[in-house]
C-alpha cells in the first residue's frame, strides 16, 4: 500500500461499520506483490457484499479490476478466472454455453475471490457442499510474497485455511473451478407452506432429494404458528420443460433504492404487514413454478441497494449454524428468543446444510438461520446472549456476516480456531494482510 | 476482419478500447512497456471472442526504435490508436530537466515518431484510420500543467496537419480530447463528477468517432464549451488567473 494518500470513507453491504481507508484498485497482478513488499498492511476487498468488517482496514486493495477469464474448457465445464470477476460476469459467459455456477449465494454480485474467502454456500449445500468443494486449484500470493498453487491435494493446508479464511492467509489470484451442466436458464420450483417450525424441519428431510431448498421463515409469529414458513425447492429446468420462451433468459433490469430510508420504516408493524402480504401471494399450500434463474436465486438483486432501506445506521445480519444433533431443539430455542424480542426482520432464511469438509469454513451439517436486524442500542448485548446459546448447541457464527462477535466466542466455537491462528502467525509474521475482523477476533 | 493496433495498451482506456473492438471480432495488437502484464487480458479476449491477440513490447520514449517496431509487424493494422501519455510531475519538471524532457518526449516526440511510420505505410496503401488521444490541456497553456499541455498542444496540431495531408489518400485521422478520466474507480472522486469520464465511456467515444469519421471529439461535450471559454479569455486577463 502506498503511504500518505487521502482516505476515503468505506463500508460494506450492511453499512456497518463505516471506516476511513486508503483504497487501491490495481490493474495488474504484479501490483499486488508490490503492495505486499512496500509495507503498509491492507486487506483484499471484492465487491463489498459481506456484512461487516471482513474486507475493511486502513488499507484496502480492491480486486475488481482483476476480472479476466484465463481458461475455459467448454466440454469439461471448467473455468479459470481472476479473483475479481463477479459471479454475474461468470454467468453471463457460461450460461449461453449450457453451464451454471456449482454453488451460488443469494446475490450474484460477489467476486470469485470473495466466494472462496468466505467459502460461500447456496441453496444446494445439502447436495453439493460449499464453493470450495468445486475448486480444481487456485493460485495464492502469500503474505511473504510467494505465489503458491494449491488445491485439496496440493499444499492442502494453505488451501483449506484459505477457503473460509477471510483473506487472511494470502491474496487469491485466480481460481479454477468446475461448473454445473444445465439445459436452460430456468428453474422449476415448488413452494410449500409450513404451519409451524417442526413441520418445516420435517419438510426439509422429506424433500432432501431436491437440488435446491431453502425456507423463508416468519420470526415474529408466536403460539401455534411459531416458525411458520415457506419452503422453496428447485431444479434446473430441462429443455423440454421450457415451452415458448427463450431457453436462456435475458438478464433482467434492476430497480434501485436511491437513498437511505429512515429506520422507523422498519418497525414491527411494517414487518408484520410484509409477512401478511407474502402469505397472501401463496394461497394454496403447494405451488409449482417455472422461473428465470435470477428470480429464483437472486430475488433481491433486482432491487439494487435494497440494503439502504435499513437507514444510515446500518444493520447486522445474524447467521449461525447449529449441528444436526440437537439441531431441532437449538433452532427452536434461538428462534423463540428472537421472536420474543420482536426485532426479527422479513429476511429470515432457514436452510439445512449437508456434511462439509474444511478447516475454517462456516458450513457444517445442521440447520442455519440468517436474519437482518437494524442496529439499535440494545442489539449487541442481545446478540451476545444469542451467541452463548449457539455455542451451547455446538454451533457457530458466519464470519462473512459478522461485525460484532466477541473473540472468545469465535475461538470457542470454530473447531480449528487455534490451528488457524497459529498458521496465520507462521505465514504472516510481519502482519501484512490484516482486517478489522482479524483485529476484533484476535486472529492477527 | 480488421486489425487494431493499440499503442500504450496498459492504460484502462486502452484496455476498454480493446474490449470493445475484440467484441466486434477484430484482431488486437496490444503494444506497451512490460507488455506481459496484459497476458490475462490477452487470454480473456481470445477466449471470449475467438480472435487473435498479440502482445508487443513498445516504449513510447524510445523514438529511435519506432520505425523498426512498425516494420516488424507481421500484419499491418487497419486502425491505430495512439493512447499513451505521461502526465509527469509538473513541479518537479520545472527544476528537473530529465522529468521535463520525459513529459515532452512521450507526449509529443514519441507520438510523432511512431505515427510518422504509420502514416507513411497507410498513405502508400491508401487506407487506414489513425486515432490520437490528445488532451484538453493542449487547448491553452495554464501555469499548473503547461509542460504536459504544450506537448499535447503540439500533438493536437500534428494530428490536424496529418488529417489534412492524408485526407486525399482516403485516410481518416481522429483527435480525441478527454477531460478528466476516472481511472481509480473506488478511490473517491477528486475531480467533479460532471467533468469526469469513465474509461469505458472514452473507449465508446473512440469507436463511435472512428465509425462516424469524426475529426475532433471532446469525450464529454461540456469540455468543448469550457475550453471555448478558456481559449477566449484575453491574454491580459488570462495571465492573472490562477488556473
Ligand atoms: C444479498 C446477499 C445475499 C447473500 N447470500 C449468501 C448466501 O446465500 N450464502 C453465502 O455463503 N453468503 C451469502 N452472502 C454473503 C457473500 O456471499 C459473501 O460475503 C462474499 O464473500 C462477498 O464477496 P465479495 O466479493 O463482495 O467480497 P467482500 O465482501 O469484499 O469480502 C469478503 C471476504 O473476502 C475476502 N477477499 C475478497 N477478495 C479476496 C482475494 N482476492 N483474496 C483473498 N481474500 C479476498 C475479503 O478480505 C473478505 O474477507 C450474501 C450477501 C448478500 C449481500
Amino acid at each position: 500500500m502506498t503511504k500518505n494518500l487521502a482516505g476515503t470513507s468505506i463500508t460494506n453491504w450492511n453499512n456497518y461499520p463505516r471506516k476511513e481507508a486508503v483504497i487501491e484498485s490495481p490493474l495488474f497482478e504484479e501490483d499486488l506483490t508490490r503492495f505486499l513488499i512496500e509495507g503498509e498492511p491492507f486487506i483484499m476487498r471484492g465487491n463489498g457484499r459481506c456484512y461487516g468488517d471482513a474486507s475493511l482496514y486502513s488499507g484496502v486493495v480492491s480486486s475488481l479490476k482483476l476480472n479476466r477469464i484465463l481458461q475455459f474448457d467448454e466440454n469439461a465445464g471448467v473455468i479459470r478466472c481472476q479473483t475479481g470477476m463477479l459471479l454475474s460476469q461468470v454467468i453471463d459467459f457460461i450460461l449461453p454455453k449450457g453451464w451454471f455456477l456449482p454453488v451460488t449465494p443469494g446475490t450474484k454480485f460477489i467476486t470469485v475471490g470473495g466466494a472462496v474467502a468466505s467459502d460461500v454456500h447456496g441453496k444446494n449445500h445439502h447436495k453439493d457442499g460449499s464453493f470450495s468443494n468445486h475448486i480444481v486449484s487456485m493460485r495464492v500470493l502469500t503474505p511473504q510474497g510467494k505465489i503458491v498453487v494449491c488445491s485439496a491435494h496440493e499444499n492442502s493446508e494453505l488451501f483449506w485455511f484459505t477457503c473460509g479464511g477471510m483473506g487472511l492467509t494470502g491474496i487469491i489470484l485466480d481460481v479454477s473451478f468446475s461448473l454445473k451442466k444445465v439445459e436452460s436458464g430456468f428453474i422449476t420450483g415448488k413452494q410449500i407452506k409450513a404451519r409451524e417450525l417442526n413441520e418445516i424441519l420435517d419438510l426439509f428431510d422429506q424433500f432432501k432429494a431436491y437440488t435446491y431448498s431453502v425456507a423463508w421463515i416468519d420470526c415474529l409469529k408466536k403460539g401455534n404458528s411459531f416458525g411458520r414458513s415457506i419452503l422453496m425447492l428447485g431444479e434446473h429446468a430441462r429443455k423440454d420443460e421450457i415451452k415458448t420462451r427463450k431457453i436462456y433468459p435475458n438478464t433482467s433490469g434492476t430497480l434501485s433504492v436511491p437513498f437511505n430510508f429512515p429506520s422507523f420504516v422498519l418497525n414491527g408493524y411494517s414487518l408484520k404487514a410484509f409477512n401478511a402480504l407474502y402469505y397472501a401471494k401463496n394461497l394454496k399450500r403447494s405451488v409449482q413454478t417455472l422461473t428465470p434463474y435470477e428470480k429464483f436465486f437472486y430475488p433481491l438483486d433486482s432491487i439494487l441497494n435494497w440494503n439502504r432501506i435499513y437507514g444510515v445506521n446500518g444493520f447486522v445480519q445474524y447467521q449461525f449454524v447449529v449441528p444436526q444433533k440437537n439441531g431441532r431443539e437449538g433452532i427452536n430455542t434461538i428462534l423463540k428468543r428472537i421472536s420474543e424480542q420482536g426485532w426479527g426482520s422479513f429476511l429470515a432464511v432457514l436452510k439445512q446444510f449437508g456434511s462439509q469438509e474444511g478447516l475454517i469454513s462456516f458450513n457444517t451439517e445442521g440447520y442455519t438461520l440468517a436474519l437482518d436486524i437494524p442496529i439499535n442500542a440494545k442489539l449487541f448485548s442481545f446478540l451476545d446472549e444469542l451467541d452463548k446459546i449457539v455455542k451451547e448447541y455446538g454451533g457457530r457464527i458466519y464470519l462473512t456476516k459478522d461485525a460484532r462477535m466477541k473473540p472468545e466466542i469465535f475461538h470457542q466455537t470454530y473447531p480449528h480456531a487455534e490451528d488457524f491462528t497459529k498458521f496465520l502467525a507462521a505465514t504472516d509474521p510481519d502482519k501484512k494482510l490484516v482486517s478489522y475482523l482479524a483485529k476484533r477476533l484476535e486472529l492477527k | 476482419m480488421k486489425n487494431i493496433l493499440i499503442l500504450g495498451a496498459t492504460s484502462e482506456v486502452a484496455i476498454a478500447v480493446a474490449d470493445l473492438w475484440a467484441a466486434r471480432s477484430c484482431n488486437i495488437m496490444l503494444a506497451a512497456r512490460n507488455v506481459n502484464r496484459l497476458e490475462p487480458v490477452k487470454k480473456d479476449l481470445t477466449i471470449r471472442n475467438g480472435i487473435s491477440v498479440s502482445l508487443l513490447e513498445f516504449d513510447a520514449e524510445k523514438t529511435e526504435s519506432h520505425q523498426g517496431f512498425y516494420n516488424q509487424l507481421q500484419v499491418k493494422p487497419d486502425v491505430v490508436v495512439c493512447v499513451f501519455g505521461y502526465l509527469g510531475d509538473h513541479d518537479l519538471a520545472l527544476s528537473d530537466w530529465q522529468e521535463c524532457a520525459r513529459i515532452l518526449t512521450i507526449n509529443y516526440l514519441g507520438a510523432v515518431s511512431i505515427l510518422n511510420a504509420v502514416a507513411t505505410d497507410f498513405e502508400k496503401n491508401k487506407r487506414g484510420v489513425i486515432v490520437g488521444v490528445s488532451s484538453v490541456a493542449g487547448d491553452r497553456g495554464r501555469q499548473s500543467n503547461y509542460l504536459y499541455g504544450s506537448a499535447k498542444s503540439g500533438f493536437t496540431a500534428y494530428l490536424s496537419g496529418l488529417r489534412n495531408r492524408l485526407f486525399k489518400s482516403g485516410i481518416h485521422v481522429v483527435t480525441i480530447k478527454p477531460g478528466f478520466i476516472n481511472t481509480r474507480m473506488l478511490a473517491g472522486l477528486s475531480t467533479p463528477a460532471m467533468l469526469t469520464a469513465q474509461p469505458k465511456q472514452v473507449a465508446a467515444k473512440i469507436l463511435k468517432a472512428v465509425n462516424k469519421k469524426k475529426n475532433v471529439v471532446y469525450v464529454l461535450p461540456v469540455w468543448r464549451w469550457i475550453m471555448l471559454i478558456i481559449k477566449n479569455i484575453p491574454e491580459a486577463i488570462f495571465k492573472r488567473l490562477k488556473l
